[in-house]
């Protein structure tokens, strides 16, 4: 059993154990719900991208994958949380001056 | 040899990390605590996993001079690790402030009042309505 063998049964289990965090997508009760299961599964993909890359013996080209991935992912998560921050500020009434920081 | 068990055991904890954090995200009761699972298992597991390959690809330097790319693919690594070190409790800490503003309520033991309620909410902006009661 190599190093290659044992790399592929650690992708299997982390594709495994990114189904309940897809079923929490599907039924999370509120869309920050989701957006966490999102970036939970975002984070394993970069993982996963550097199994892959172990796998097919070229590193070096799915380690760059991997990096700009994980620095999509947190944009993304950053973007949905100030959309959300901002949201929910303005979306109570009474408009009464003071704009949100 | 050594290299490869240590890397074997970093990967295999990361793994264990990650099923907590898929267990807790798929069975805690409320927004907070599913976020605290998923927030630490994530980032703790990424790291645990990550580390491993990287200490494999160690065992490819032998000479500097000419193995420099194997160096370079374990400090990319290493960056990665330091990159989710660093973003993914801010991304975590971004997001429980969203939800905590967007109104989502904890949920608390009965007979305990949620005394962040009047104390925090709504200091960043006016109160729009009154925060029902809990």
């Amino acid at each position: 059993m190599t190093f290659e063998h044992f790399a592929i049964g650690v992708g299997i289990v982390v594709l495994l154990l990114m189904i309940p965090a897809m079923l929490r997508i599907v039924n999370g009760p509120t869309a920050l719900d989701r957006i966490v299961a999102v970036n939970v599964i975002g984070t394993k993909t970069a993982v996963l991208l550097v199994v892959i890359g172990v796998v097919f013996k070229q590193v070096g080209m799915f380690v760059d994958f991997a990096l700009a991935y994980a620095l999509l992912n947190f944009t993304g998560s950053i973007a949905a949380a100030r959309y959300l921050h901002r949201a929910a500020q303005r979306g109570g009434d009474a408009p009464s001056g003071e704009e949100a920081g | 040899m050594i290299l490869t068990i240590l890397s074997v055991i970093l990967i295999v904890s990361g793994l264990v990390f990650f099923f907590g954090a898929a267990v807790g995200l798929m069975r805690f009761p409320d927004f907070y605590s599913r976020m605290h699972a998923a927030g630490k298992g994530d980032t703790l597991s990424t790291l645990l996993v990550i580390s491993g390959f990287a200490l494999y690809q160690i065992r490819g330097i032998h000479d500097l001079s000419h193995d420099w790319p194997a160096l370079l693919i374990v400090l990319k690594l290493l960056a990665i690790v330091v990159f989710i070190y660093l973003t993914s409790p801010t991304s975590t800490s971004a997001l429980a402030d969203a939800g905590w503003e967007d109104g989502i309520d904890p949920v608390i033991e009965p007979g305990r009042e949620n005394h962040l309620e009047e104390d925090c909410r709504g200091k960043k902006s006016p109160p729009a309505h009154n925060p029902e009661p809990s």
